[in-house]
């Protein structure tokens, strides 16, 4: 179902927003023309990563741009999270043995070389934390106003045995998260406003192609779709999985985890935290009969403890996302425009 | 994680599943027993439909029961002439800071956003102190184009009974709400039987100012807060005094509001602001709908500060759309967003025609957020 | 931003407290509150101020008072047949009290 957004003259923000409008351009503009790999997943499926046969595995690849402002906020800074984005971007296609990374840096003339430093610190931590070495990158600088401070690109390859996709779910199945959520997109926004908020915002940042190989572990191909929930939050990442899978979704608001922090920015900006990304959880599509084993893995897991089911595949409704408050029930629509700008 | 109940009443959070399925029950009952379909009722607050949408209420309402969204959207109706005059004087070369949900209401010629790409300078500020903060840090005017009901015009008039900085100035387009009620009461074609009032305006004004308003029109007020079992609860208690026929004033919300209201607020309110009439987008003439600062504050009003023209963005006609925009009867509540033929499609949030899709106050930009109302009571059974 | 949020108040210096929401900590301004404001209280905060100061012990009270509208179910049953048969006693006018157009 594509978005019936047109384009217009002139990029925007809201076009890098994650939500309809940048699906609008990546499906009119970047796809046109574009074309699959035999035997594999490529860039028509709009999938986390790309897909290539070799041999009788499969190669995923990844690439990721990060723009995010402030450079550091709390619980992760741009190194941490170019690192963790690649990382988990290949996790969701279930390859979480990686191979190799790539980081390419962009800085701006005049930029604090302490600063450049503290980032290649925690991008060589993060590397370490997943298991994945970073074997080639690129340096360059621009001159002073031509770049807003510092820009990572990372890409990403790894084999794996089975691709795990984005759109396998059947009705019935079950739809789980690994944790708290919209962490990170409130974290960042407290940090870059002067919203005056006091609070444990922290970010969840992380590599968690451990905590997905767990998953794996017990699940296997019950596990029948999984994506990372980043720009665009919940919403965004369900909508995707269940409008190509072709079934609609339930989801039950009151078992769906918050810290208490994020519970209370939300209700005081009145911002949704399904709407809020998320840079260290993943949201799965589970086979009944699978779901306590996969859930106690995750739970076992350091990053996977407030894991939790969360809604049910349906048959009616399809590619929709119905949310059940308790109270009553309500659509769930894809985040509009852009209430975060810059928050990956 | 997931908060329990009683966690959730020691943080005044009213949304317990059994306690709201039992009002609405009860509110079916009441419903039925009135006899005929529909029954109509008008809230006149934004954050009133956002609670509602957000927690899927209308979902257990009963069919029988019409809750329509009146006039209650400040963005909304903030007619174009208003928006013109911060559109020109950011043109101009002024300043200008206001709550987000202005920067893209539609005036004459383009919104403050389109005044904005093109170079003039716009803040979005949270808060009114915000924007009092901004300007000690700048060297050049401010203008606060200040939005918002009653509630909203009272945070604008502490700041400037506080003492705001010499290059702090205020373009004021806040409403007062209680005339609008009268207006729609009065309109020949309202169904309307009996109104839901804002608890946090009211909790300014108190529930008093409604009496008169009973007395002349014979219609049940009830006053509720925005909690859903709040909404629900004074839902009930609208419902009960419509069966009984018995115009009255009821307070469902006493823990905020009370039958005087906030005096402090009141006297800061009305010794900067002055009511006074004018449009409302969509609803012609309102006596008193407007508030303005008073002649003692003649110094910190931008009208009078700048000499703000507007007639060189009259030459534009108004596009072929806006005349197929049905804003104007949507925030009167005869019609709601699905009548509009250019609802979800010409009209988006990302691309809106009327001044409803743009605000997160407005009804159209409410329904098409929360999805307008699909029939949900048949989807799926979820499982434990 | 036209929300109502209630917080608790933890500290108050002069026009200024500060505020816990249950997770999150905010400075409110007190210039327009409609009583005065001790640690321990319950405030309204709409746009950065405190509009109204809820007693502690009204968290109860709104419960009772879903409650009493629940209670009245059964006594309502039994008015309800005396109310129909009273209005309909007095003819077909009185069936649309609201009606402006009588």
């Amino acid at each position: 179902m594509k978005a019936q957004l047109p384009i217009g003259e002139r990029i925007t923000l809201k076009h890098g927003a994650g939500g309809r409008a940048m699906r609008a351009l990546i499906e009119q503009v970047f796809l046109d023309g574009a074309e699959t790999p035999s035997g594999g997943i490529g860039l028509a499926a709009m999938d986390d990563g790309a897909a290539l046969r070799v041999g009788d595995r499969w190669l995923v690849l990844t690439t990721d741009s990060h723009v995010i402002h402030p450079l550091f906020f709390p619980g992760g800074d741009i190194g941490r999270l170019s690192v963790s984005g690649t990382v988990n971007d290949l996790a969701m296609m279930g390859a979480t043995e990686v191979l190799a990374l790539t980081c390419s840096v962009i800085v701006e003339d005049g930029f604090p070389a302490a600063q450049l430093e503290a980032v290649q610190a925690s991008i060589r931590a993060t590397s370490r934390e997943a298991a994945a070495p970073i074997v080639t990158g690129d340096t360059k600088v621009m001159g002073r106003g031509e770049l807003d401070g510092l820009v990572l690109n990372t890409a990403g390859v790894a084999f794996t045995d089975r691709v795990v996709p984005d759109s396998g779910l059947r009705p019935g199945d079950r739809i789980l998260v690994t944790g708290t959520l919209a962490d990170h997109g409130f974290a960042v926004l407290a940090a870059r406003h002067k919203l005056d908020l006091q609070g444990e915002l922290r970010s969840d940042v992380a590599p968690i192609n451990s905590l997905v190989r767990e998953a794996l572990a017990a699940g296997g191909a019950d596990v029948v779709a999984m994506k990372d929930p980043t720009r665009g939050g919940l919403a965004s990442a369900l909508h995707e999985m269940a409008e190509k899978s072709g079934v609609g979704v339930v989801l039950e608001e009151r078992r769906i985890p918050l810290t208490g922090p994020v519970r209370a920015a939300a209700e005081l900006l009145g911002i949704d935290p399904l709407h809020v990304a998320n840079e260290g959880k993943a949201v799965l599509g589970v086979r009944p009969d699978a779901v306590n084993r996969v859930l106690e893995a995750l739970r076992a897991h350091p990053l996977g403890r407030e894991a939790a089911v969360v809604g049910t595949c349906i048959t009616e409704h399809r590619g929709r996302i119905i949310l059940d408050t308790g109270l009553g029930r309500r659509l769930l629509t894809e985040p509009e425009g852009e209430p975060l700008p810059r928050i990956c | 994680m997931t908060l329990a109940s009683d966690e959730e009443v020691r943080e005044l959070k009213f949304r317990d599943p059994a306690q709201g399925k039992a009002l609405a029950e009860r509110l079916e009952r009441l419903t039925g027993e009135i006899g005929r379909a529909p029954v109509a009722v008008m809230h006149v607050c934004g954050s009133h439909e956002q609670a509602i949408a957000r927690f899927g209420l209308r979902h257990i309402l009963p069919r029988a029961l019409e809750v329509i969204m009146g006039p209650g959207c400040p963005v909304c109706i903030t007619d174009v002439p208003e928006v013109d005059e911060g559109v020109a004087l950011a043109q101009q070369g002024v300043r200008l800071a206001t709550y987000g949900d202005m920067l893209k209401v539609p005036g004459s010629a383009g919104s403050l956003a389109d005044a904005r790409a093109a170079g003039a300078r716009v803040d979005v500020v949270y808060s009114v102190s915000q924007a009092v903060e901004l300007a000690r840090e700048l060297d050049e005017e401010l203008v606060f184009f200040a939005t918002g009901f009653e509630t909203t015009a009272v945070a604008t008039a502490a700041e400037i009974l506080r003492g705001p900085p010499p290059n702090f100035s205020v373009l004021s387009a806040h409403k007062y709400i209680p005339p609008v009620m009268e207006i729609v009461a009065e309109m020949p074609e309202t169904r309307v039987e009996g109104f839901l009032a804002a608890g946090h305006a009211a909790t300014i004004t108190g529930w008093g100012v409604f009496e008169p308003f009973v007395a002349r029109h014979r219609l049940p007020v009830v006053v509720a807060g925005f909690e859903p079992l709040d909404i629900l609860a004074g839902l009930v208690r609208l419902v009960e005094l419509i069966r009984a026929g018995t115009p009255a004033v009821d307070n469902m919300y006493p823990r905020c509001v009370t039958r005087e209201g906030n005096l402090a607020a009141q006297a800061q309110l009305w010794r900067v602001f002055r009511p006074l009439g004018g449009r409302w987008r969509g609803i012609a003439h309102v006596p008193n709908g407007n508030l303005r600062l008073t002649d003692e504050w003649a110094h910190l009003d931008a009208r009078r500060r700048f000499r703000i023209d507007v007639s060189r963005l009259w030459d534009f006609a108004p596009a072929a759309l806006v005349q197929r925009c049905l804003c104007g009867e949507i925030m009167a509540g005869l019609k709601s967003p699905t009548d509009c033929p250019l609802f979800g499609r010409e009209c988006q949030p990302e691309a809106p025609v009327g001044a409803c899709m743009v605000s997160s106050e407005g009804t159209c930009r409410i329904w098409h957020t929360y999805g307008g109302h699909p029939e949900l009571r048949t989807a799926g059974e979820v499982r434990p | 931003m036209c929300l109502g949020v209630p917080g608790r108040v933890l500290v108050v210096e002069g026009l200024s407290a500060t505020v816990d929401f249950w997770g999150v900590k905010k400075q409110v301004r007190l210039d327009v509150v409609d009583a005065p404001v001790t640690p321990g209280d319950y405030v309204l905060n709409h746009v950065g101020f405190a509009i109204r100061r809820i007693p502690a012990e009204e968290g109860a009270a709104t419960l009772q008072l879903y409650q009493e509208l629940l209670q009245k179910q059964n006594e309502a049953d039994l008015m309800a047949t005396d109310v129909r048969s009273e209005l309909q006693a007095a003819g077909p006018g009185w069936w649309r009290p609201c009606d402006p157009r009588f």
